[in-house]
């Protein structure tokens, strides 16, 4: 290897480990809270929690994850997927403050990442929104 | 000429070195669904003729128990039962491989050894009345002989549904007589 060629090398290995996150960075995450929330939330116009959490359980199902644990009092569903990689998704269903509608929000954690994506967030939402509507007419 | 070979050589360094240190990619497609999703969940649906959802429920407990999976979480109010096996992962086409290359003195090569099975069963109210559905999803987790994870999927053979199933049927039948 030349030599310029091996100080861009090195300054890009350097680039690159020192471009990684603190450990406290790591843990607390960094982006705005405000920002997270919107693209991980979405509102229905139902206020039957089972309701929702039992579609959310079979949304994941069709999306081949299986439910690790729920608890309906506290409105929490986890779920894992594993196909090659492994994703980690947790979704909350509870009421909001009007008492008329639920709202969900789901996290989604992709290997060591999280996943940031909104239009995967969406096509959860979507499948959700779908489900709910399936679920009322019964296809099984 | 010199010139344009040290260009090429740094070009190729720096195309590595995002291959090497570039993240992972997140499969776009991962929640969407697919066209096959609903064949899936007729394979994966049962609909049984019980009183109640617990009863289905601990008909599926007893199922569960028939092959020697334990039970991790269960939540009655929403229908769920999550368990788990740890199982032999041993293939003998594998195994006859790895002995083949170190025969051929190509040193010893990682096989299958041990898999976690995990397991999600869920009851819900069916259309019909005075029954109840159960669906159930698979996955498992394959380590090597070095302890690395060597495999993670679902689980999606027709076959293994459909006898899972009529164990629980079984188990339901049990159940009722009480044995």
């Amino acid at each position: 290897m030349s030599r310029p060629a091996r100080y861009i090398f090195l300054i890009l290995i350097f680039a690159h480990l020192s471009g990684c996150a603190s450990q406290n960075s790591r843990l607390l995450a960094s982006d705005s809270q405000v920002q997270t929330r919107s693209i991980q939330t979405r509102s229905f116009d139902t206020n039957d929690k089972a309701l929702v959490a039992r579609n959310v359980i079979s949304t994941l199902q069709d999306m081949n994850f299986v439910i690790d644990k729920a608890d309906l009092d506290l409105g929490t569903i986890s779920a894992t997927k594993l196909s090659g990689y492994q994703i980690k998704m947790t979704v909350t269903v509870r009421t909001r403050r009007n008492g008329l509608q639920l709202l969900v929000r789901a996290n989604a954690r992709y290997n060591l990442e999280t996943i940031v994506d909104p239009e995967m967030y969406q096509d959860f939402f979507n499948a959700l929104g779908k489900s709910l509507f399936l679920a009322a007419n019964d296809v099984e | 000429m010199l010139m344009k070979k040290k260009n090429s050589q740094l070009l190729t360094i720096v195309v590595l070195s995002i291959f090497l240190f570039g993240c992972q990619t997140i499969p776009k497609d991962a929640f969407k669904l697919k066209g096959s999703a609903l064949a899936a969940r007729q394979l994966q649906t049962r609909i049984y003729e019980t009183n109640s959802e617990l009863e289905l429920l601990i008909a599926g407990v007893g199922a569960l128990q028939d092959m020697g999976f334990n039970i991790d979480e269960t939540e009655k109010d929403l229908g769920l039962i999550t368990a788990s096996k740890s199982v032999d992962a041993t293939d003998g086409l594998q195994m006859a491989g790895a002995i083949f290359i170190a025969l051929l003195g190509g040193g010893s090569t990682p096989i299958d050894k041990e898999q976690k099975i995990r397991v999600s069963f869920v009851t819900g109210k069916s259309i019909q009345s005075n029954k109840y559905r159960s669906r159930v999803t698979f996955q498992r987790i394959i380590w090597n002989t070095q302890n690395q994870i060597s495999r993670v999927e679902t689980l999606s053979e027709p076959e293994l549904y459909t006898e899972f199933f009529d164990k629980v049927s079984k188990s339901v039948f049990l159940e009722a007589q009480g044995i």
